[in-house]
């Protein structure tokens, strides 16, 4: 039985349609990353499985029950949020507590519950203090605890990281992964972070005004994006998007023919318009007149490793190379393309061939 | 010269010189003691004039200190001035204007928290016609309303009483407080309100456990315009308390406007002083609860 099942979910303000008719379904214990641009209605799809959103049409289901019309508190969820949203006149004990005196838990029971989060989180020596005497990394903290005491099988993250600084950020994140291994309970987490998507999630669900547009797992998302949008979101630096025409057995680019052998997709039209698209890793670099000819542009040392800006047939193309080869701009090189691992899409309905 | 210790700083020292008597200085003071001048001379005026006999009012001098000082004024403005046809002094007007004061303010803030909290927070549908239709309010012109509430008042039974003097200084509360409740609301984060909502708190739990221990600060704003607003008002006192309920405003402007006998300079200005008091010393207590009202705020959500 799935754990969160969307079932046709609309939502509009006024005319506008902010989501259009979702469905999803989330396994148990599966992390599910909503990830896309701001205003993608990422956010708003969390805050309707939460409920603080009345939805326009469709259903959601937890847990087997629908709970389009329920209450947040009676969803068996807990939230997590950007801003923490800790009650800043609360003691950080006092803010795990709030929701399990809201919902009449004993005294002891709430101890217990509190203990064990704190020691999850290790947040034990902060339980006295103020929201305002916390670090943000301690703050975000309390705020998984709050969602932790409640003891529910679903948790809900709200770009949890947004509002910390990047060395924090990598350390979180692997402790957001460290409690879902632990814990197992399903996770939905709203990102527009494509590392925290592709590290932390089990699928992606990769979101444009109101639609998905690929739901998959991160290997998938990233070696084959669905359509044009996807491709050109996800990976750092972006994909080369290389404009051609399809011919016999490849696609022409320019005056250079790129042969098509390998390629793990459907089959190019001859004549058809597409875009061929290919990750800087995916390109190897050779001497001149080994592979189509290429001039570089600007070689970028990256510490770990370098990004080689060229040009080919007019258009653009970077590619990473190790950190040890260095290239002078103006040098003609061969490049070669792992075709296996490149995508082509159409130009017109920017769905992948 | 002597010889001095290794490591001895030979430069200048203590601390930065600053130019006391600069232009700038000078200016700055110099205004800022006109203007203090400006409002403070009237003040000094009526204190004097209170602390003086009527015989050395007569000799005309408005800025010589007392040669005898007497509270003579003071006492008779507080309990045997004539105000109208009774010579009670304020003290009957004190009195019902404490009556007036604490149940109009506590119940205007009251309701008026409580609207700007739903008005900010739990959105309905057409929530945002009813609540310019509330700001709308604000703008109308007393004047318009002041019959037709003589006429509502009436038929409820209660013109010419505290109650309904009450009811009126509660309704005209609403408009200023709701929009000042509801914009402080909406600009505490949105998503505190949406936790407690997780964490399973209803209307009045989100309100009193979440949202008043934030708000301190424009609870504070609240109760200074209501206190002094509400002290202060004349109009709303002479028309709808009747006159057995006059606010002291009211007694304040019968005791210095009376035509009957001598002016009484110095009692005149013992009654306004006391009058004015409330809404001084609201100032001045409220002044300090007031910042650390914000500093209690300050603590990001």
């Amino acid at each position: 039985m799935p754990s969160i099942e969307v079932k046709n979910l609309s939502l509009s303000f006024g005319a506008v349609n902010v989501l259009n008719a979702m469905n999803i379904e989330v396994e148990d214990g599966e992390f599910l990353v909503l990830l896309g641009p701001s205003g993608c209605g990422k956010s708003t799809l969390l805050n309707c499985l939460a409920g603080l959103l009345d939805v326009s049409d469709g259903q959601v289901w937890i847990k087997g029950r629908n709970v389009t019309w329920e209450e947040p508190k009676d969803r068996g969820i807990g939230m997590v949020f950007q801003s923490y949203a800790l009650y800043p006149q609360m003691s950080v004990r006092g803010n795990l507590s709030f929701g399990l005196k809201n919902a009449r838990l004993g005294k002891a029971e709430i101890e217990s519950r509190i203990a064990r989060a704190a020691e999850i989180l290790q947040i034990e020596p902060l339980l006295d203090r103020k929201p305002g005497a916390l670090s943000g990394g301690q703050r975000q903290r309390v705020a998984i605890g709050r969602a932790l005491v409640r003891d529910v099988d679903v948790f809900l993250f709200d770009e949890p990281l947004s509002n910390l600084d990047a060395k924090l950020r990598s350390e979180l994140r692997v402790e957001i992964k460290r409690l879902h291994q632990k814990l197992r309970n399903t996770m939905v987490y709203v990102t527009h972070d494509q590392i925290e998507a592709l590290t932390l999630a089990d699928r992606i669900a990769v979101m444009r005004g109101g639609i998905i547009q690929q739901l998959d797992n991160p290997k998938t998302i990233y070696n084959k994006p669905a359509n044009l949008f996807v491709a050109g979101f996800i990976g750092s630096p972006a994909m080369s998007m290389l404009e051609g025409v399809g011919a016999e057995g490849g696609v022409q680019i320019g005056d250079l023919h790129v042969p098509l052998a390998g390629y793990d997709g459907g089959q190019v039209l001859q004549g058809q318009k597409v875009v061929l698209g290919v990750r800087p890793e995916h390109v190897e670099v050779g001497p001149e007149g080994a592979g189509l000819p290429a001039i570089v542009d600007i070689d970028e040392p990256m510490g770990s490793d370098s990004l080689l800006w060229l040009t080919m047939a007019g258009q653009q193309i970077s590619v990473r190379i190790g950190a040890d080869v260095r290239f002078t701009p103006g040098q003609a090189v061969g490049l070669r393309f792992d075709i296996a691992k490149s995508s082509v899409f159409d130009v017109e309905s920017e769905e992948r061939i | 010269m002597g010889e001095l210790a290794p490591g001895t700083m030979t430069g200048p020292r203590g601390p930065k010189p600053r130019k006391r008597l600069s232009a700038r200085n000078i200016m700055l003071y110099g205004t800022l003691i006109v203007a203090a001048l400006y409002y403070l001379l009237p003040l000094y005026v009526m204190v004097v004039t209170s602390l003086k006999g009527m015989p050395e009012i007569r000799l005309g001098n408005v800025f010589a200190p007392p040669l005898e000082i007497t509270f003579e004024p003071w006492v008779k403005a507080w309990s045997s001035a004539c105000t109208g046809l009774t010579c009670e002094g304020l003290s009957s007007g004190f009195w019902n204007s404490v009556q007036i004061l604490i149940p109009s303010v506590v119940v205007s803030i009251a309701i008026a928290s409580v609207n700007g909290y739903a008005l900010a927070n739990w959105k309905f549908r057409g929530s945002e016609m009813f609540f310019t239709i509330l700001l709308f309010g604000a703008f109308i012109p007393y004047q318009v309303m002041i019959y037709p509430i003589v006429i509502i008042l009436r038929e409820l039974g209660l013109f010419s009483s505290l109650g309904g003097l009450v009811l009126v200084h509660t309704i005209f509360g609403m408009p200023i407080l709701t929009l000042l409740f509801r914009n402080y609301f909406a600009s505490l984060p949105e998503e505190l309100f949406k936790a407690a909502r997780v964490d399973g708190a209803g209307f009045w739990g989100i309100f009193f456990k979440v949202m008043m221990p934030m708000s301190l600060p424009i609870f504070v704003v609240a109760i200074i315009l209501q206190v002094t607003g509400i002290w202060n008002d004349f109009l709303f006192g002479v028309i709808y308390a009747g006159t057995q309920n006059y606010p002291m405003t009211v007694q304040l402007n019968n005791i210095v406007n009376s035509v009957q006998g001598v002016k009484e300079y110095n009692v005149n200005m013992a009654a306004t002083i006391l009058t004015g008091l409330v809404p001084l010393v609201v100032y001045f207590v409220s002044g300090k609860l007031f910042v650390r009202g914000i500093a209690a705020g300050a603590v990001k959500g």
